[in-house]
């Protein structure tokens, strides 16, 4: 979504990010002239007439998961989105039963949160497994 | 299902979806006395309506359609930017 027209973005597809993987863009490239739903979601910069590189998770119930915002000089880090869509997956297949610790990625260990855990997450989680081998 | 539109020089159909009880004078007065407001983790989305490209055709597109399903909604300051 940017303040771009579609028109632009069929061109932008075109010529460039379908030579960057080979395909077309496999999801809607919308347009948003006058940062309508930028201001909705409080990314728009008013002052840039832009949006801000703002990035939301939304569940199947349609509420916000989780949202990250950078001004527009820095990238952000696709794998990060993709880990914490499944971190939050896992969350709601488990109905909360399950947490995932800071560092959490498919294949580590999970917590259950509950009384018994109140003081012995040290004893369960290590802080090494906050950081990527 | 997205509604398709041809390519033509109508206006962009960018629209706020469900924000009703709200007169267009009492937004623009909240929205004075406010200022742009930032969305809360663990609360709706904000519902819209917006144009867009996808598989080679123009068509409008719904949050709310999408329920049912994860979304990344991603938002980037210009075509032809990094994202």
């Amino acid at each position: 979504m940017s303040v771009d027209s579609v028109f632009v973005h069929k061109i932008w597809n075109e010529n460039e990010l379908s030579k960057m993987t080979g395909k077309d863009i496999p999801f809607p490239m919308l347009s948003d002239a006058g940062g309508t739903i930028g201001k909705m979601y409080g990314i728009y910069d008013e002052e840039g007439g832009v949006e801000t590189r703002g990035r939301f998770l939304i569940d199947p119930d349609g509420v916000i998961q989780g949202f990250e915002v950078l001004t527009p000089p820095v990238g952000r880090n696709v794998s990060e989105t993709l880990r914490q869509v499944q971190a939050f997956q896992l969350v709601r297949a488990s109905k909360g039963t399950e947490a995932t610790p800071s560092g959490w990625k498919p294949g580590k260990k999970v917590l259950k949160p509950g009384p018994d855990l109140v003081g012995n997450v040290w004893k369960e989680w290590k802080v090494s497994e906050a950081f990527d081998e | 299902m997205p509604e398709e539109f041809k390519a033509g020089c109508q206006r962009p159909s960018v629209q706020a979806n469900n924000v009703e009880e709200k007169t267009k004078e009492n937004v623009a007065i909240e929205s004075k006395k406010e200022g742009m407001s930032m969305v809360k983790v663990g609360k709706p989305a904000p519902d819209f309506t917006a144009p867009g490209f996808f598989e080679g055709k123009f068509a409008n597109f719904k949050l709310s359609e999408y329920l049912g399903q994860w979304v990344v909604l991603c938002f980037y300051p210009g075509d032809f930017t990094f994202v």
